[in-house]
């Protein structure tokens, strides 16, 4: 038997530190038999304690996988398929409350709460509903009314074109697709959209929506007419179907072009076309165009926005009572002194019988502060006063408001 | 008027072409074309007491993970971040330098309006930006975008945030 020196170096040091094997008092030394048979015990106690080592790593390295398993599952939501509806599924909804003290009213309202629903029903079809409770109390002889004010289906074709059908916002002005109230100044709407466009305007019918070239987007679509008479002076606001049953005799298209190629510049302008402005009703009225046009800044604490707006309503009967020309524009500097503090003015001009010779124009001076504790709150505060020709009432006051939007 | 009641019968037929969308780059081509084809191995920063804190308040919401994915190193790093503009996440890839936004695209846009936000005239706005000291705020002003008001504010949260994850990665010096 040959031993080598590592070894025999290696026993000896082992004999050394081994207490069992200490030289005892009077004792003989180890054979080279008995030193071998140390080797071997202290060999296999170091085979296994590298087996014990590894089997500890192994196990570290499951726990590791465990827990990226554990951390992966809790960040994708748990269980696979629970929720999958609900990731799908989103909900918003904004809301305001006014108080009015003009010379016309003086009250307290819930203007609007509106709930918003959307759902993806894959990565290319989606839908969107809204539901609107005006005035807080519908039914009965309440204020109130309760609205769908979009319900529709949308499509993407490709990256920059989508279409859509159902019911939906019409792209014209600045308030009639965006009007959350912290989006803009003034308690009230500005009374040109309101009474010009007339904003909130929503049809049912079908739509494109797209993009041109990098700035330019464009929308088209052909829905439901309006249906003014002349009991109301032709007055477009109140033509809005709003999709109940509405009368599809002769229907609208509308058109948009908007280039948003620097940020925080907005200039848009849109095309409606009314193939009969009374759906038929009335003989002495025909179709109808309106022009819409405008601009929206916000560059730093700086802000503007101007629009213009006309109507051209054709037949004898718009044209006796002044309504075959219906028109108005504002323009409203802003200037936000904090992110949480902005203030404005707005000059507002309209008139629904601009065709006649009589003082029917409205003016409107509106001066007034907003406060955004949270971005999606705002408090509003306004005065307003008008300055209409003839011998229409003033009605001037001041207003405020408290809005949100999630 | 032939035209007007045949439209909606086209717009709907036009549906059935559907196609895939808001896909503008896969977040790995991002991060390979970030580190020219050779990406490090990613590593994570864990949101836990004062990051996940400062965290919550730069999204105004938890972030919906406990950890944070990123590429590189203090120095330079690649982050894949998404934030819900109104109700759809936006996927956005930003490249974080010497504790400047480097770059910022937007990947993946999902959203039915305001996908203004992924084109260079306005992402340009945020090159070299960098945070405030005291509330981690943007220290430039970005102006925003009409009608894609929550995109752009979704946008620079992610801004915010890449910018603050950034200076969690532990330096080479701080490497045990």
């Amino acid at each position: 038997m040959k031993y080598n020196r590592l070894s025999l170096s290696l026993a000896g040091l082992l004999l050394a530190a081994t207490p069992l094997h200490a030289a005892e008092p009077g004792g003989s030394a180890p054979t080279v038999e008995e030193l071998w048979k140390i080797i071997q015990q202290q060999q296999a106690e170091i085979e296994a304690l590298k087996r014990q080592q590894q089997s500890t790593e192994q196990k570290v390295a499951d726990v590791d996988e465990k827990a990226e398993a554990a951390v992966e599952a809790v960040e994708e939501g748990g269980t696979a398929g629970a929720g999958s509806w609900a990731d799908k599924t989103t909900i918003g909804g904004y809301g305001e409350m006014h108080y009015n003290n003009t010379d016309s009213k003086e009250e307290i309202d819930f203007h609007r709460f509106v709930l918003y629903f959307g759902h993806e029903f894959t990565d290319r079809i989606r839908m969107v509903a809204e539901v609107e409770l005006e005035h807080a109390v519908a039914g009965g002889d309440n204020d109130g009314e309760v609205e769908l004010e979009q319900g529709y289906v949308e499509f993407d074709l490709n990256d920059r074109h989508s279409t859509k059908a159902g019911v939906y916002l019409l792209p014209v002005g600045i308030l009639n697709q965006t009007h959350e109230p912290p989006t803009f100044y003034g308690v009230e709407r500005n009374p040109v959209e309101k009474n010009i466009i007339p904003t909130t305007w929503w049809a049912g019918g079908a739509e494109m929506v797209g993009e041109i070239a990098p700035g330019w987007s464009y929308n088209f679509g052909v829905h439901e007419g309006l249906e003014t008479s002349a009991d109301d002076n032709y007055a477009v606001r109140k033509g809005r179907q709003k999709s109940s049953e509405a009368n599809a005799d002769h229907l609208a298209a509308t058109g948009r072009i908007k280039w948003t190629g620097i940020p925080g510049i907005e200039v848009a302008g849109t095309v409606n076309y009314q193939s009969d402005i009374t759906q038929g009703n009335d003989s002495s009225a025909d179709d109808a165009w309106l022009f819409e046009a405008h601009t929206d800044i916000q560059r730093g604490p700086y802000g503007l926005r101007a629009l213009y707006a006309r109507w051209d309503l054709n037949g004898s009967g718009p044209r006796s009572v002044g309504a075959d020309e219906q028109e108005g524009f504002y323009i409203e500097p802003s200037y936000k002194l904090t992110d949480a503090v902005g203030i404005f003015a707005r000059y507002n001009r309209w008139d629904n019988r601009a065709g006649n010779g009589s003082d029917t124009r409205k003016k409107q001076y509106d001066v007034g502060v907003n406060y955004w504790p949270h971005p999606d709150v705002v408090l509003k505060a306004d005065i307003q006063s008008q300055d209409n020709d003839g011998d229409q009432k003033n009605d001037n006051g001041f207003n405020l408001g408290v809005g949100f939007q999630f | 008027m032939i035209l007007i009641r045949s439209l909606p019968l086209v717009l709907l037929l036009a549906c059935s072409m559907a196609l895939a969308r808001g896909t503008y780059q896969e977040p790995a081509d991002f991060i390979a074309e970030t580190f020219d084809s050779s990406p490090p191995s990613p590593d994570v920063v864990w949101l836990r007491g004062e990051t996940r804190e400062t965290t919550t308040a730069i999204l105004g919401h938890k972030y919906p993970s406990l950890r944070v994915r990123y590429w590189g190193d203090a120095l330079r790093s690649a982050w894949i971040l998404e934030e819900i503009g109104k109700d759809q996440p936006i996927t956005v890839g930003l490249v974080v330098s010497d504790g400047r936004l480097e770059r910022i695209k937007v990947l993946v846009f999902r959203e039915s309006r305001g996908w203004e936000v992924r084109h260079p005239f306005f992402t340009d706005q945020f090159r070299d930006i960098g945070l405030t000291a005291g509330e981690l705020d943007l220290n430039r002003d970005i102006d925003g975008i009409s009608g894609a008001t929550l995109s752009v504010r979704a946008l620079k949260k992610l801004a915010r945030l890449a910018l603050y994850l950034h200076t969690r990665i532990p330096s080479g010096d701080d490497t045990p």
